[in-house]
């Protein structure tokens, strides 16, 4: 009798396990991974961009789900840096269920990262990194939704020639990044007649007293600086302080509320101060009513400038991974059929724009906006206003 | 009252200013000749007319109209790095190990500061603040910042180093770097708590920014501005004030007395009846509080600090304490202003006379050369003397 009733109950048992097979199957984990700054001087902007992934992956996974997949979001902080971001790359790669990374919002750190997706053949994609080195080691993991910043330099050179300066002092960051578009705003200032008084890098973040001597003594028309704004906004207001009117001009490392509560009014003085941006506020582009409602209703703050475009590559991720999934009969697909599909999306309507990649992985037609900064209150950063709108497509 | 004026010796005070005032006029006239000197010999090169195609002007002109405003902005890095190197020396002085920890109590000391300010800058207090309240707060801040970097270095000393007095004298020292590792992660992990954020930016208050203008010179196809900032001025004036106090309490009172007898020798001042380990504490205590003061002064004039503020200025003033000769608080005085004068000085000139092949960038590099130049032929430091190794 016992014996029996053992049979039978590992009967059930078997039955049981038989059973839940299928159910595991239905409930196919697949991870995506975002990398961003999320502790540091730019954890403001990397908190938004995973911020925006987490809202495009609770907004957009509906379909995967219809399939039978449990999408889940893994983060990881780079804290800005090179070092980490391999560190956590590495980790990353290893973990079989992530099959997407979008990330990084620094240059420097992406380029040395995507070299372990590369070789575990994972696909990235970028929502903010700007260096041509991103695209054009020609890797098919590696793609990204914004501008480059040879066209970025460009696009600053145009506007001060526009507004009559004749004379400029460069001065950048020694990062990938800001050297990067320093470079191509000095040969296309130079291009377009503009005299170049100096061109300078510095690691320093406290004391420019002595690399501001030569700046004031060319009193030149316009300071450029290529890099990041806790140097460039400190850099501005002690030029300002040491009496220097002219007009200041950066590139998108500097659209960070954070650069007005360092720089204040300083910057609203003399000829003002512009930055040029591969990604405009939230508000400038048509499609993005409706994210920046559910934003501030989820994270009860307004989106910092790459969280449109963080939702946008998760959202592309997600679409990618459905294709090849559909592709493959509704396995789990490989990462390498995921990096083809991505690379093979064709017009995917995002909220900031129309994507389709061309061979090495820049968007076919990506924006280039100028701002200014219109207000010292930490508050208005997002209000400061488009003063030129330019669609370019990348150099061949 | 005429007793108390009496007992106060004047000598001691006066003779730490005619000191400053010496050492800044001296290495300003010597940087100044040598830089004008180097003007005359480059303006005849290509050096000098690519100068002239690029801003009309001839090398020698440049150089000299900028000169009193580098020499300015060389003095006021040069007292900030006197008064971090100071906390150097003495600690070397009484107890010859370096304590390389006391980059993270100058950290401290300006972000306890700033934290002061930030918070009084919340509840509206700054914004509306009338001229005198504004200084008020900026002494609170400094004091705040003196006695949080006192306590903290004496704290460090009492745990990471005190039991390690016998030991070898590596023992000590790795213990100093673990410790300053150790800050520098706590100030991180405190500061971010709230906001993920742990860099802190100065608020803007008070006539600080404002700056005082002494004139124009006009210079080519355009015009330079001489002035000073009141923040350059009063990083000036604080140091100053700490160099004298210092000065005063360690060559005129009876507990100075008792630090120099121990920094003589330990067991034979414990014999006179001093009590060494109160008088280490003390020096731990006066030198966290002078860095400390460095610290918020330091974030007064340069705005934005973040929890690794401290490594730079830090290496500088060590750096400086060694050139004016380590245990040697004229030296540590000498040491920081020649310091900052020969860096700025490098920084502002360097790019223009090798057209720009060297910019900026390079000034470290210039002044450490320097540095070891002076070590190779005085390896004592400027001011040092050849001590006989204690047994």
């Amino acid at each position: 009798m016992t014996k029996r009733l053992l049979v039978v109950f590992s009967l059930v048992i078997a039955a049981g396990m038989a059973a839940g097979g299928p159910v595991a199957a239905a409930d196919k984990i697949v991870k995506i991974a975002t990398q961003s700054p999320l502790s540091g001087d730019q954890s403001a902007i990397g908190v938004d961009i995973k911020r925006g992934a987490e809202l495009a992956l609770e907004q957009l996974s509906g379909p995967l789900a219809a399939m039978g997949f449990k999408v889940e979001l893994a983060s990881f902080d780079d804290q800005a840096n090179p070092d980490t971001g391999v560190a956590n790359a590495k980790r990353i790669v290893s973990d079989p269920a992530i099959l997407a990374v979008v990330g990084h919002f620094n240059s420097g750190v992406q380029i040395p990262s995507s070299e372990v997706y590369h070789s575990s053949g994972l696909t990235n994609v970028s929502p903010a990194n700007t260096n041509p080195k991103v695209t054009t080691r020609g890797y098919l993991e590696v793609n990204r939704i914004v501008g480059r910043d040879d066209v970025q330099g460009v696009v600053g050179a145009d506007f001060a020639s526009e507004h009559k300066v004749k004379s400029v002092f460069v001065v950048h960051d020694k990062t990938a990044y800001g050297q990067g578009i320093a470079e191509f705003f000095k040969q296309r200032a130079q291009e377009k007649g503009m005299k170049v008084l100096g061109f300078e890098g510095t690691e320093e973040k406290a004391n420019f007293d002595s690399l501001l001597s030569p700046i004031l003594a060319g009193n030149p028309d316009l300071v450029y600086f290529g890099g990041i704004y806790p140097q460039g906004s400190v850099l501005f207001k002690q030029a300002r302080e040491r009496g220097y009117m002219g007009m200041f001009l950066s590139d998108d490392g500097y659209d960070s509320s954070d650069a007005v509560k360092i720089g204040g009014k300083t910057l609203l003085e003399g000829g003002g101060t512009f930055y040029s941006t591969v990604s405009g506020p939230a508000a400038v582009y048509p499609g993005t009513a409706k994210f920046i409602q559910d934003f501030k209703a989820k994270f009860n703050a307004a989106p910092q400038p790459f969280a449109a475009q963080g939702y946008d590559s998760m959202g592309i991720s997600l679409k990618a991974i459905e294709t090849a999934a559909k592709a493959d009969g509704n396995k789990i697909p490989t990462r390498e059929a995921v990096a083809k599909a991505v690379r093979a999306l064709k017009d995917y309507a995002g909220i900031t724009g129309t994507f389709t990649f061309n061979a090495i992985g820049d968007p076919t037609i990506a924006k280039y906006f100028v701002m200014k900064v219109n207000s010292a209150d930490p508050a208005k950063w997002n209000d400061n206003p488009v003063v030129q709108t330019l669609d370019i497509a990348p150099p061949k | 009252m005429k007793r108390f004026l009496k007992s106060i010796n004047i000598r001691e005070l006066l003779r730490p200013i005619g000191q400053m005032i010496l050492f800044s006029l001296g290495s300003t006239i010597v940087l100044s000749v040598i830089v004008l000197l180097l003007a005359l010999i480059l303006d005849r090169t290509v050096v000098g007319q690519t100068l002239i195609e690029r801003l009309n002007v001839s090398l020698f002109t440049y150089t000299l109209v900028n000169l009193p405003q580098v020499a300015i902005d060389g003095l006021t890095i040069g007292f900030v790095y006197a008064a971090i190197a100071l906390g150097y020396t003495m600690v070397y002085g009484v107890l010859e190990f370096i304590n390389f920890a006391h980059s993270e109590i100058f950290a401290v000391g300006a972000f306890v500061g700033v934290e002061i300010l930030i918070a009084l800058e919340k509840f509206g207090i700054l914004s509306n603040a009338s001229l005198v309240m504004a200084y008020i707060y900026l002494i609170l801040a400094i004091v705040a910042g003196m006695l949080a970097a006192g306590a903290l270095a004496v704290t460090v000393e009492r745990v990471a180093y005190r039991p390690l007095r016998h030991a070898s004298r590596l023992v000590p020292l790795i213990s100093a770097i673990g410790v300053s590792f150790l800050l520098q992660d706590v100030i991180r992990l405190t500061e971010s708590l709230t906001s993920g954020q742990f860099n802190r930016i100065m608020p803007t208050f008070g006539n600080f920014d404002h700056r005082i203008l002494f004139g124009k010179m006009a210079m080519g196809a355009t015009q330079i501005t001489l002035g000073v900032s009141i923040k350059s001025i009063i990083v000036i004036v604080s140091a100053v004030l700490m160099l004298v106090g210092l000065n005063y309490l360690v060559n005129a009172t009876r507990i100075g007395k008792a630090i120099r007898a121990v920094a003589q020798d330990h067991s034979t001042a414990s014999l006179m009846g001093i009590d060494v380990n109160r008088i280490i504490s003390l020096t731990f205590l006066v030198g966290g509080m002078l860095g400390g003061a460095a610290g918020v002064l330091y974030a007064l004039k340069f705005t934005r600090i973040d929890p690794f503020v401290g490594f730079f200025p830090g290496l500088k003033a060590f750096t400086a304490a060694v050139l004016g000769g380590i245990g040697n608080m004229t030296g540590a005085l000498l040491g920081g202003i020649v310091l900052g004068m020969l860096e700025t000085y490098a920084g502002s000139f360097m790019g223009v006379f090798t057209m720009g092949a060297a910019g900026t960038e390079y000034k470290d590099i210039f002044a450490f050369s320097i540095l070891i130049l002076v070590l190779i032929f005085r390896p004592q430091g400027l001011m040092g003397e050849n001590v006989a190794q204690k047994a």
